[in-house]
C-alpha cells in the first residue's frame, strides 16, 4: 500500500466533506429518491395547491386559466353535507375497527405464541384473508349477506331488515367488521414479533408470585406490547382513512342513502367521476390532517401514560 | 419461528386450541365457500347448500366469467403489471436498501427520514394529483407503465432489505473494500446471498401489493383489455353481474381466479412470512 492511498489528497477530502464518506451511495440510492420526490414529495405539494385553485382536468399538453382561490374549495367541501356524512361514516368505522383490531389480534397472536398443535395450520388460516384481494373476498362477503344469504338464513327472525348492506344502521359497521376481519392476519404478525421481546422471566416470576393466566396477561404482556400497541392503533387509522374498495363494492357506492361513504370514495366521485380534482383534493388534505391529528393526540397520550 | 417466549398453555390448553379453532373457521370458511359457490349451477344460500350437494355441481359459472371479462388476459394483466412492479422493487430497492444499511453518504438520514414518513401519508390521498400527472399530464391511461409508475419501488420492502443488510457485520465489507472490490461487486457476491430470506420475504410481501390493489388500476384503465382482473372482476360485480343466470356463481369463480395464485404462492412460502424472519432472517 502506498503512502497517497492512505493519506487523503486534497480533492478527496473535499469530496468526503460534501458527498460523505461513500458517494457511489448517492448513486445506488438515487433511483429510489427520485422515486419518493416524483410519486410522493411532489404530488403531496401538488394536492395542496390543486386545493387552493380552481382547476379542471385538460387533455395532455393544453394550458387553461386555473386561478387561485383561496379557500373556496374548502367552504364548499364543509359546507356539503354528503362530505360531512362521510367523515362521520369514517368515525364509525374507526370506533368500531381500531378497538376490535387492537383485542383480538393480540389475543389471537398471544393464543399463538404457546407450543401447541397445529400452529402452523391456525397461523396460515389466520393471514390468508390478509393475501387475498378485497374485490374477491367481497365477492363472497356479498352472497353471505345478501337479504336471503346464509347469514340471514342462520339467523332466522333475527337477521336485520333490510339487510345488513343495504340497511342504513347496519352498513359500516359491516364494513367496520369486514375490514377488522381482513386486515387481523397482519396485526396478529406485528403483535407476534412483539411479543417474542417480552422477557419470559417477567411470565416465570409472575407464575410464582401465583398470578392467574388472565392477571399476568394484563400485566406483563399487555406492557411488554405497548410499542407494537401505538404501531397497530396508527396502521389500522391509516387503513381506515384510505377506505374506497369496500363502500365502492360491498355497498354499491356508499349506500344505502350515502350512509357507508368514505372520504376517498367522495375524493373518487367529486374528482374524477365529476370532474372536480380541486374539491377532492381538498377533501383529501382534510382527511390527512384529520389523520394527523389523531396520531399526534395519541402519541400525547401515550406520552402521559408512560 | 423462534421458540415460544411464553409458557406453553399447560395449564388449559384445549380452550386456548378451541379458541383458535373458532377463530380459524371464521377466517377459512368464506374461502370455503367461495369454492363451493363457485361450483354451483344454481345459487343456493340454504343451510344445505354450504355443503357440495353433486346434482348441483359445474363449471358453468367459470364459463360464464370468462365469457364477460376474458380471464386469460386479465390475468396476464394482473402479472404483467406484478412483474414491473417486482422488478423495480428487487432491483432498486435493494440498492436503496443497500446503500441506506451499509454506505455513509449525504443525504442518507434524509432519505430514510422520507421513507418512515411516506408510510404514514394514506396513499388515496395522492391518487387525485397523481391522476393528473400519469394520465392527463403524461397521457399514460390504459399503458401498464401508468398503472406501475406509482408502486414502482416498494417502501416496507426497502425498509426489509435495509433492516437485513444492517445485520450483516461491516468488517466483511471492510475486508472487501480494502481487496479493492467495488461496491456493486460486493453486494453482488456478498451482500446478496447473505440475505436470501429478506428477499422471499420482501418478494412475498411486494407481490400482494399490486396484484390485489383496485383503486390505482381502476383509475388508470378504462380499456377492458388492459385491466388486471381485480379491476375487471370490480367491474363485473358492479355493472354486468346483474344479467347473468348465476351473478353470484360467476362472480365466485372470478374471485376464486384472483385469489388461488396470491394464496397458493402464500402457502407454499408462509414459513419465510414468519415476524421472527421479518426481524431476524439472516441469523438463522
Amino acid at each position: 500500500m502506498t503512502t497517497t492511498a492512505t493519506t487523503p489528497t486534497r480533492r478527496q477530502r473535499l469530496t468526503t466533506g460534501l458527498l460523505g464518506r461513500q458517494p457511489i451511495g448517492l448513486l445506488l440510492s438515487a433511483p429510489y429518491a427520485v422515486f419518493v420526490v416524483a410519486v410522493f414529495a411532489y404530488p403531496l405539494g401538488y394536492a395542496v395547491y390543486i386545493s387552493f385553485h380552481k382547476f379542471i382536468f385538460t387533455a395532455p399538453g393544453v394550458s387553461v386559466p386555473r386561478p387561485f382561490v383561496g379557500l373556496d374549495n374548502y367552504t364548499a367541501v364543509l359546507a356539503d353535507p354528503a362530505v360531512r356524512q362521510a367523515f362521520l361514516n369514517i368515525a364509525i368505522f374507526l370506533v368500531i375497527n381500531v378497538p376490535l383490531t387492537v383485542v383480538l389480534s393480540l389475543l389471537l397472536a398471544t393464543a399463538l405464541n404457546a407450543a401447541i398443535p397445529f400452529r402452523t395450520f391456525f397461523r396460515v388460516s389466520y393471514y390468508i384473508p390478509y393475501v387475498t384481494a378485497s374485490v374477491a373476498v367481497v365477492g363472497v362477503w356479498l352472497f353471505l349477506f345478501s337479504s336471503d344469504g346464509l347469514v340471514n338464513q342462520v339467523l332466522g327472525g333475527a337477521a336485520p331488515d333490510p339487510s345488513w348492506l343495504i340497511n342504513e344502521n347496519w352498513a359500516m359497521p359491516s364494513i367496520a367488521i369486514f375490514v377488522t376481519w381482513k386486515q387481523l392476519g397482519f396485526f396478529i404478525l406485528l403483535y407476534l414479533a412483539a411479543l417474542q421481546n417480552v422477557p419470559k422471566e417477567l411470565y416465570e416470576s409472575a407464575a410464582v408470585d401465583g398470578a392467574s393466566r388472565w392477571r399476568s396477561f394484563r400485566s406483563v404482556t399487555v406492557p411488554g406490547v405497548r410499542p407494537a400497541t401505538t404501531l397497530v392503533t396508527l396502521l389500522a387509522i391509516i387503513t381506515g382513512a384510505n377506505l374506497f374498495t369496500e363502500p365502492y363494492l360491498l355497498t354499491n357506492g356508499g349506500g344505502p342513502s350515502g350512509k357507508s361513504a368514505s372520504p376517498v370514495l367522495l375524493m373518487y366521485q367529486r374528482g374524477i367521476e365529476q370532474g372536480h380534482p380541486d374539491v377532492a383534493s381538498a377533501i383529501g388534505v382534510l382527511l390527512v390532517i384529520g389523520v394527523l391529528l389523531i396520531a399526534a393526540a395519541q402519541r400525547l397520550l401515550e406520552r402521559r401514560q408512560s | 419461528m423462534t421458540e415460544p417466549k411464553e409458557p406453553a398453555g399447560h395449564r388449559r390448553p384445549w380452550l386456548r386450541i378451541a379458541g383458535l379453532t373458532v377463530g380459524a373457521v371464521a377466517f377459512l370458511f368464506p374461502f370455503y365457500y367461495m369454492i363451493v359457490g363457485s361450483l354451483q349451477k344454481k345459487a343456493d344460500t340454504s343451510l344445505g347448500g354450504a355443503l357440495p350437494s353433486p346434482g348441483n355441481l359445474s363449471l358453468d359459472n367459470y364459463r360464464e366469467i370468462n365469457a364477460a371479462i376474458s380471464l386469460g388476459q386479465s390475468l396476464l394483466n394482473s402479472a404483467i403489471f406484478t412483474a414491473g412492479v417486482l422488478a423495480g422493487t428487487l432491483v432498486f430497492g435493494v440498492l436503496a436498501g443497500y446503500a441506506l444499511a451499509q454506505l455513509k453518504y449525504r443525504g442518507r438520514g434524509t432519505l430514510f427520514a422520507a421513507m418512515l414518513l411516506l408510510q404514514v401519508i394514506p396513499f388515496q390521498l395522492l391518487v387525485i394529483p397523481l391522476y393528473v400527472q400519469i394520465v392527463r399530464g403524461y397521457g399514460l391511461s390504459d399503458s401498464y407503465l401508468g398503472m406501475i409508475l406509482p408502486f414502482a419501488i416498494n417502501s416496507v420492502a426497502v425498509f426489509v432489505f435495509r433492516q437485513f443488510f444492517l445485520q450483516l457485520p461491516i468488517e466483511l465489507f471492510e475486508a472487501a473494500r480494502i481487496d479493492g472490490a467495488s461496491e456493486l461487486r460486493i453486494l453482488r457476491s456478498i451482500a446478496l446471498p447473505l440475505v436470501r430470506p429478506a428477499l422471499l420475504t420482501a418478494t412475498l410481501l411486494t407481490f400482494i401489493g399490486p396484484w390485489n390493489e383496485f383503486l390505482w388500476p381502476f383509475l388508470v384503465t378504462k380499456q377492458a383489455g388492459k385491466q388486471p382482473l381485480a379491476v375487471s372482476l370490480a367491474n363485473y360485480i358492479s355493472t354486468v353481474a346483474s344479467a347473468a343466470t348465476n351473478p353470484y356463481g360467476s362472480i365466485l369463480a372470478g374471485a376464486c381466479v384472483l385469489a388461488g395464485p396470491a394464496i397458493l404462492l402464500f402457502i407454499a412460502f408462509q414459513r419465510h412470512f414468519v415476524s421472527s424472519e421479518l426481524g431476524s432472517g439472516v441469523k438463522g
